[in-house]
C-alpha cells in the first residue's frame, strides 16, 4: 500500500511538468491551430530565467580585507553581493536564498514578450502553411533558442537550489498511519505539484470565468464567426499564445531545483508532451493535464522493481506504448472533441 | 538507357560522373594554402556525403512523395549498424555478408513500424514514428544491452567467434579483400588527391540507390505516392486503398536508411544507440527540406551540404576568425569577431538552426528551389532585357 502510494506521489512532480507543458501546447494547437515544436524551448528559457536571477542577486562587490590572508598569504578578496549591501545582510542573503521562487515573478513578463515576439515575428506567416511546415519552422527555433542558451550560459547544468526552507523531505506516511520513513517525500517536489496545481486552476478558472476567456473560447470553437462579430480574435490569440509560454517557462522556472537545467532540457521534454498531447487529445486542454498526470504516474509505477523484474524496461518505455496503443484505438485521443484534428 | 529517358539518362550520367570525380572536386585547393581547410577531399567527410546521401534519398522517398513526415528514421539507421557490426562478429569482417542483412532487418522493423503508424497522416504520424524511434533509442539503451553493448555501442572483441575468418584476413571492414580504410594518395603539384576505397564503395552503392530512387519517382507507382501527397482523401474515394502505397514507399525509405546505417559501420566498425536517437532523426528531416523535398538531386545536396559546413564550420575557431579580419581597425576586429565566433566551432548548431529556418520560410522549395529560381531570374532578364529597357526610364546621366 505504501509503496503505491509513494509511486503516485514519485509521478505526481513529473506528471505536474508534462502537464503544464502539455497544458501550453494545447492552447497554443487549440487557438491559433499551429503545432509547435519550440514549446520545449521555451520551459527551456523559463528554467534560465531562474538561472539568470539567481546570477543577478549574487553579482557581488569585491573588497580587499588586508587584516585576512587566503591561502596563498594574498590579501583575501571578500565578495558581498549587491543586495546584502542594499538591504542588509540577513534580508540580502534571504532574497537569494529564495532565487527560485522569486524567479517566477521575474520570468512571467519575459516569457509573456517571448510569447509575443514569437507568435508576431515567426508564427503569425504559418498559419495557412501546412502542419510539416509549421513543425518544421519550429523545430528550426528550437535548434536556435537552444544553441542560443548554450552559447551563453554554457553546456553544464546549473545547479539552482531551492530555498532552504524547503530541502529536507517530508516523512509522508506518518500523516496518513504508515510506518515511518516508509513514504518519504521532498517538500519541493510537494510545492511544485501544489504550483503546478494553481497555475492550471488559474488557467482554466481565466477561460471559463472571463469575458477575455469566454471570447477565446469562442474562437477556439469557431473563429471566422467571432470574427465576423466584429471582435480581434487575432490578438486575443496572440495573448494567449503569450500565456502559453508563461505557463511553459513557469513549469520551468520551478523545476530547476527539481532538475538543474541545460540546454537540452527542453528537448527531452517536448518529446515526452507531444505524446501527452496526443494521448489527452489534440485541442482539449483537460485531456493535456489528465494525460499528463497520468503517463507520469504510469511512468513511476512502471519503474518499480516489482514490475521491472516482470517485463523488463517497461520504464522506458511504458509511455510511448501508452501513446500508441491509444492512437490505435482512440485517434481522438481520452477527451479529444470530434472533428478536430481526427486524420 | 536503363529503363531512363534520354534526360534523365543524362542526368545520371551526369551524377556519376560527380560522384567518380568527387575526390578531385572537393580538393580545390592547393595543400598547405591558407585556403586548404576549405578542402573537404578526405576519406572519412566523403563517405559520410555518401552515406548520408542515401540516407536522405531515402527518407524524400517517403516525406518528398507521399508528404508523410516521418520524425523516427533514425531507428533504422541504427538498426542497419547493429545488423552490420553483429555480422563482424559472427562471421567476419567482409561487409558483404553485413549489408543485405542490414537491409532486410530494417526493412522488416519498418513493415512493423509503418503498418502502425500509417494508420495515421499528418502529425499524428509523425509523432507516432517519433514514439517508436524514442522506444527502441530507449530500449537499446537498457534492456537490449546484450544485443546492443548499451552505452558502450557495439563492437569487435578479440574474443569473439568470427568463424569465417581466414588466416590473413584483413582485421578491419573490407570487401574480398579490398579494405575499406585503404585509400591511393595522388600528388599532383602541390594538391594531394586521396582515392579511398571506403569511398568508391559508398559510392557505387550510393548511385545504385540514386538510379533506383530515379525509377520510383518515374514509375507508375511514384505517380500514385505523389497522388496521395496530393490528396488523399480523393484518392481514397476513387475506391483506391492507398495504405499499401504509403507502406511500401515506408519500407523501401526504411531499407534506404538501414543500408545508410550498414554502410556506416562498414566504414568503422562501430555501432551506438545514439545513432538511433531523434536528433538524428531530426538530421536527415533538415538535410531532405534544406536541398529540396521531392527533388532528386535535393536530398543529396542538403546531405552534402550539411555535413561539409559541419566539419568546416566546426573547424574555425576565434584564432583562424581573427586572422581573416586582420586587416580590419583593432576595435572593428574584436567585434566582429566576438559576433561571428557564435557561430562556428562549436556554434555551428546556430548557424544549421537559422539557415533552416530561413530555408523553411523564405523558399520552402529547399536549394534546388533557389537555383531554379534564380535561373528563371536570369532568363527572364536576359529575355525580357530588350523589352524592359524601353519601359523603364533611365536615369540622367
Amino acid at each position: 500500500m505504501d509503496a503505491i502510494l509513494l509511486q503516485i506521489l514519485n509521478g505526481l512532480d513529473k506528471g505536474s511538468a508534462y502537464a503544464l507543458i502539455a497544458l501550453g501546447l494545447t492552447l497554443i494547437f487549440g487557438t491559433l491551430g499551429v503545432v509547435n515544436f519550440a514549446h520545449g524551448a521555451l520551459f527551456m528559457i523559463g528554467s534560465f530565467c531562474a538561472v539568470t536571477l539567481q546570477k543577478i542577486l549574487n553579482i557581488s562587490s569585491i573588497t580587499i580585507d588586508e587584516t585576512q590572508k587566503d591561502f596563498l598569504g594574498n590579501p583575501l578578496k571578500v565578495k558581498t553581493p549587491y543586495v546584502e549591501a542594499w538591504f542588509g545582510e540577513v534580508t540580502g542573503q534571504a532574497i537569494i536564498n529564495w532565487s527560485v521562487p522569486l524567479a517566477i515573478l521575474f520570468a512571467i513578463p519575459i516569457m509573456l514578450l517571448v510569447g509575443f515576439v514569437m507568435e508576431r515575428g515567426l508564427i503569425k506567416h504559418f498559419y495557412k502553411r501546412p502542419h510539416a511546415d509549421q513543425i518544421l519552422v519550429t523545430f528550426g527555433l528550437a535548434i536556435v533558442l537552444q544553441e542560443i542558451i548554450k552559447a551563453m550560459y554554457g553546456a553544464n547544468p546549473i545547479p539552482t537550489p531551492a530555498p532552504d526552507v524547503f530541502r529536507g523531505s517530508l516523512d509522508f506516511g506518518v500523516l496518513l498511519g504508515f510506518d515511518p520513513n516508509a513514504v518519504i517525500y521532498p517538500y519541493w517536489r510537494l510545492i511544485y505539484f501544489a504550483f503546478s496545481t494553481v497555475v492550471i486552476a488559474a488557467v482554466f478558472s481565466f477561460l471559463q470565468f472571463t469575458t477575455f476567456g469566454m471570447v477565446v473560447r469562442a474562437g477556439m470553437a469557431d473563429r471566422e464567426t467571432v470574427g465576423l462579430l466584429g471582435i480581434n480574435i487575432d490578438k486575443r490569440f496572440t495573448f494567449m499564445f503569450g500565456v502559453a509560454a508563461a505557463v511553459a517557462g513557469l513549469a520551468g522556472v520551478m523545476y530547476t531545483p527539481i532538475n538543474s537545467p541545460n540546454y537540452h532540457m527542453g528537448m527531452d521534454f517536448l518529446v515526452l508532451s507531444f505524446v501527452v498531447v496526443v494521448v489527452g487529445g489534440m485541442g482539449s486542454l483537460p485531456g493535456a493535464v489528465l494525460a499528463g498526470f497520468m503517463l507520469g504516474i504510469l511512468e513511476s509505477f512502471a519503474s518499480m522493481n516489482e514490475i521491472k523484474s516482470i517485463i523488463p524496461g517497461i520504464d522506458q518505455i511504458i509511455i510511448y506504448l501508452v501513446a500508441i496503443v491509444i492512437l490505435m484505438t482512440r485517434p481522438r485521443g481520452l477527451m479529444g472533441r470530434k472533428g478536430v484534428m481526427e486524420e | 538507357m536503363l529503363g531512363l529517358n534520354k534526360k534523365d539518362s543524362k542526368f545520371l550520367l551526369i551524377v556519376i560522373a560527380l560522384t567518380v570525380c568527387t575526390p578531385i572536386l572537393l580538393q580545390p585547393f592547393p595543400e598547405g594554402s591558407g585556403l586548404a581547410q576549405f578542402n573537404a577531399g578526405y576519406p572519412d567527410l566523403m563517405q559520410r556525403f555518401a552515406i548520408y546521401g542515401i540516407f536522405a534519398i531515402g527518407f524524400n522517398i517517403l516525406f518528398g512523395l507521399t508528404g508523410y513526415l516521418s520524425f523516427g528514421h533514425a531507428a533504422f539507421l541504427g538498426v542497419g549498424s547493429y545488423s552490420v557490426v553483429w555480422m563482424y562478429k559472427l562471421l567476419d569482417y567482409n561487409v558483404i555478408w553485413g549489408l543485405p542483412l542490414a537491409i532486410i532487418t530494417s526493412g522488416l522493423f519498418a513493415l512493423a513500424i509503418g503498418y502502425v503508424s500509417l494508420r495515421r497522416s499528418g502529425i499524428y504520424f509523425s509523432i507516432l514514428t517519433l514514439a517508436f524511434a524514442q522506444m527502441s533509442f530507449n530500449v537499446a539503451y537498457s534492456v537490449l544491452t546484450p544485443l546492443t553493448n548499451g552505452e558502450t555501442g557495439l563492437q569487435v572483441y578479440t574474443s569473439d567467434k568470427q568463424i569465417l575468418l581466414g588466416a590473413n584476413e584483413p582485421n578491419s571492414p573490407h570487401l574480398f579483400g579490398l579494405v575499406m580504410n585503404q585509400s591511393a594518395k595522388l600528388n599532383v603539384g602541390d594538391w594531394v588527391f586521396t582515392f579511398n576505397i571506403g569511398y568508391y564503395f559508398c559510392a557505387v552503392i550510393a548511385i545504385l540507390a540514386f538510379y533506383l530512387s530515379l525509377r520510383i519517382f518515374r514509375s507508375p507507382f511514384g505517380l500514385m505516392l505523389k497522388a496521395v501527397k496530393c490528396n488523399q482523401q480523393r484518392m481514397n474515394y476513387t475506391g483506391l486503398n492507398s495504405r499499401p502505397y504509403t507502406l511500401a514507399a515506408f519500407v523501401i525509405s526504411g531499407m534506404y536508411a538501414g543500408l545508410a546505417g550498414g554502410l556506416l559501420a562498414s566504414m568503422d566498425p562501430l555501432a551506438g544507440a545514439e545513432r538511433m536517437q531523434w536528433t538524428a532523426s531530426g538530421e536527415v528531416v533538415l538535410m531532405t527540406i534544406l536541398g529540396g523535398t521531392g527533388t532528386l538531386m535535393g536530398p543529396v545536396l542538403g546531405a552534402g551540404f550539411i555535413k561539409y559546413f559541419e566539419n568546416i564550420f566546426s573547424k574555425i575557431n576565434e584564432t583562424v576568425l581573427h586572422s581573416w579580419f586582420s586587416w580590419l581597425p583593432d576595435g572593428m576586429e574584436d567585434a566582429i569577431v566576438w559576433v561571428l565566433h557564435f557561430f562556428v566551432g562549436k556554434g555551428w548548431h546556430l548557424t544549421l538552426g537559422m539557415l533552416f529556418m530561413l530555408i523553411v520560410i523564405f523558399l520552402p522549395g529547399g536549394l534546388v528551389d533557389g537555383a531554379s529560381r534564380i535561373r528563371e531570374w536570369y532568363k527572364n532578364r536576359k529575355g525580357g532585357g530588350a523589352a524592359s529597357s524601353e519601359t523603364s526610364t533611365t536615369p540622367a546621366e
